[in-house]
């Protein structure tokens, strides 16, 4: 309805001060109450405004920030008469995951599945690196290197290292390749499937530079794609050099982004992948454009039963493993991509939080930063008041790597608690055995993505043999 | 002299065998005959020792080699010499797409031609082309020298960091950031001593040097457009 100019003015004035307007609230005549554009909303305005002022995209670390279907959409069945749960505590739930036996003579043995992902030492301080290993090495389980090479630190203190072979190759090297205990080939990554790493000029100490054989304080772009080979025929003969080199003795995984799940398995099985690595949009970066992060890919949800269909299809599942990873926090998270059938599950973001990441400890200094504890993400500026993704002397001394570590396999422990918990109540002696049939949905999207019956029905969207 | 029948007895034994030659090994010298084309011929080797490989190679000859003269008496496949850390590799014939393709030293010397994406990434290693190279050559180059004694196709030293490129005959044009720059004596040293290597026998005063402008160093919007 058209309402008199001043009103207009009236009313937003008293919006501009915080305040709700009510019709009741000024003299004269009933006014319309002030609406907020959902599709202008505040937030949108704002980076409007930071575009118009500052002509550049905005780039952050982490991943998608957006509500997207997730695990929390998924429910635990439970035990019930036709199903015989197994006592806490007490009676065995087995852990432990086997990666990379289908062609490797050396394969990975890790006592829970839950893994450290690649992120880099030039992304990270070398002491964060090192926690990593630490934590990890407590645990029982792998961390993964990042692009930028192979550290001592990391070496040094991860039982199971995996090396990851990048589009830039920094510091790629074949004495490191052969010192790792598998070779994650990177074709893309959750975060920004297609899209290449970004290390700004800040970041690029004199290690950094070193390492990566560039120049200091030069902002350092990795290639989006591999320089050496194009397309998974060229990469089936990729992995063959690289067996070679390693004497067909580590495991070689291809890890991919949640971009076409069921198709990127396929290809990567018939290349020669002993283990798939999926990653969901939910999945962290060092450093892109949050327009990248928000807006290409898929949640890792709607990827895992995609990726099993096709190792089902090949008649692989189990025989290469899968493991998932984007968005994974608790170990109820673990036990729900069990049960969607992967192998094991990899962490970056919950990890980095174990270790002091965004902790409310630091939060005057995240307020100067202009944000806040939870919120920041500006890693790739280096100025983390944790200390953990930056390569500043000063804020990298305040982080203590033998109390990350402590704090990371505490973590851990308690994910492959928790998911234990949930695998006893559904009856299961195994990590493994949990099944897509012990879940139900909560809403229709996460039915539809995970393929899995919405709750209180046999049905989910698309089910096989039902109309609609 | 030791001969290796790779179509007798596979890649896997090839490789090992040769893997399992030390610093101090007397068998220096290896022949390779009957490769047929076969992928990942002497990958990762790491002694001092010379391989020669009688015909045709296929993806990834060389890859990753330390130490080691390989020779291919014969044409190179995709990603010959590729990642190569020190030692040498010499094709006599024409080499496919990304030779030298993230090298980090040693010299790779084609003798032919080479085709698109020649020392992509490259990161120290020398290269030495007798012919042509195709398009989108020195792709991000970050180190190292190319040397192209023919002509450049198109793209060449697509955002290169600090690489040198030297062209002796027409370069089809030239990258992002990639710009002609000035051949001061070091350079015409460099070069010398980069043909002589390479046992090529044109003059360094015939060369035109290429390198980074540097500006796109440094984050800048404008860049993107």
């Amino acid at each position: 309805m058209a309402q008199p100019e001043s009103s207009i003015i009236s009313t937003s004035t008293t919006h501009i001060e915080g305040k709700i307007v009510k019709d009741t609230d000024t003299d004269g005549p009933p006014q319309t109450t002030p609406v907020q554009s959902a599709t202008f909303s505040q937030s949108i305005n704002a980076e409007i405004r930071r575009a118009a002022a500052t002509g550049i995209y905005d780039i952050r670390g982490g991943g998608a920030k957006r509500k997207v279907p997730s695990f929390d959409d998924l429910l635990f069945l439970g035990a019930s008469i036709s199903r015989y749960p197994l006592e806490g505590y007490r009676e065995k739930c087995e852990t432990s995951v086997t990666l990379g036996a289908r062609h490797a003579s050396n394969p990975i043995e890790l006592d829970i599945p839950i893994t450290i992902a690649g992120m880099s030492f030039g992304a990270l301080s070398g002491p964060a690196k090192e926690a990593l290993g630490r934590g990890a090495t407590l645990a029982g389980t792998s961390t993964t290197t990042g692009d930028g090479g192979m550290t001592q630190e990391e070496r040094g203190h991860s039982n199971k290292l995996v090396y990851q072979y990048l589009p830039s190759r920094y510091g790629m090297n074949p004495d490191d390749l052969r010192r790792a205990d598998a070779i994650e080939v990177v074709v893309g990554q959750g975060a920004k499937p297609g899209g290449g790493g970004m290390l700004l000029g800040q970041k690029i100490s004199d290690r950094v530079a070193e390492m990566r054989n560039l120049p200091k304080g030069i902002d350092q772009r990795s290639a989006c794609r591999h320089p050496d080979w194009t397309g998974p025929d060229d990469l089936e003969i990729k992995i063959l050099e690289l067996r070679e080199i390693t004497s067909w003795k580590v495991p070689i995984y291809i890890k991919v982004g949640g971009a076409r799940p069921y198709f990127d398995t396929t290809l990567a099985v018939k290349a020669g992948a002993d283990v798939v690595v999926l990653d969901g949009m939910e999945g962290g970066t060092a450093a892109t454009q949050d327009v990248f992060i928000e807006h290409v890919g898929q949640p890792i949800l709607a990827c895992i039963r995609e990726s099993v269909r096709a190792l089902q299809d090949m008649g692989m599942h189990r025989e290469v493993q899968l493991i998932v990873s984007g968005g994974i926090r608790t170990g109820a998270d673990v036990a729900k991509c069990m049960a969607l059938g992967a192998d094991a599950v990899a962490i970056g973001t919950g990890a980095l939080i174990a270790l002091g990441d965004n902790d409310p400890r630091w939060e005057d200094e995240y307020q100067k930063l202009g944000t806040t504890a939870g919120a920041y993400d500006d890693w790739h500026e280096g100025r983390d008041p944790a200390g953990i993704t930056t390569q500043d002397p000063e804020l990298m001394a305040r982080f203590d790597p033998v109390e990350g570590g402590r704090r990371l396999n505490n973590y851990l422990k308690v994910m492959t608690l928790e998911a234990q918990t949930i695998a006893r109540a559904c009856g299961k002696s195994h990590l493994h055995n949990l099944e897509p049939e012990d879940l139900c949905a909560l809403t229709m999207e996460a039915a539809a993505m995970a393929k899995i019956p919405l709750a209180g029905t046999n049905w989910y969207p698309g089910k096989p043999g039902t109309s609609y | 002299m030791q001969t290796f029948d790779l179509e007798a007895e596979g890649l896997r034994k090839l490789n090992s065998t040769l893997h399992r030659q030390a610093e101090t090994t007397n068998q220096t010298e290896w022949e390779i005959i009957n490769p047929r084309g076969s992928h990942a011929i002497a990958v990762g080797l790491d002694a001092p020792i010379e391989v020669t490989i009688k015909g045709s190679t296929g993806y990834y000859c060389a890859g990753m080699n330390k130490q080691a003269t390989i020779n291919v008496h014969g044409s190179a496949g995709p990603g010959v010499a590729e990642n190569m850390m020190s030692g040498a590799v010499i094709v006599d014939g024409d080499a496919s797409q990304y030779a030298g393709a993230t090298g980090n030293g040693g010299t790779l010397v084609i003798k032919g031609n080479a085709s698109s994406r020649c020392g992509i990434s490259m990161k120290g290693i020398d290269i030495v082309v007798h012919g042509n190279v195709g398009h989108m050559s020195a792709f991000m180059a970050q180190s190292g020298n190319l040397v192209v004694c023919g002509n450049a196709g198109d793209a060449l030293g697509d955002s290169i960091y600090e690489a040198r490129l030297f062209v002796r005959g027409s370069v089809k044009s030239l990258g992002a950031d990639c710009i002609e720059k000035e051949m001061r004596p070091e350079h015409l040293a460099i070069l010398a001593d980069l043909l002589e290597r390479g046992g090529c026998d044109a003059k360094p005063a015939e060369f035109t040097r290429y390198g980074s402008a540097r500006k796109l160093y440094n984050f800048n919007i404008d860049n993107a457009y």
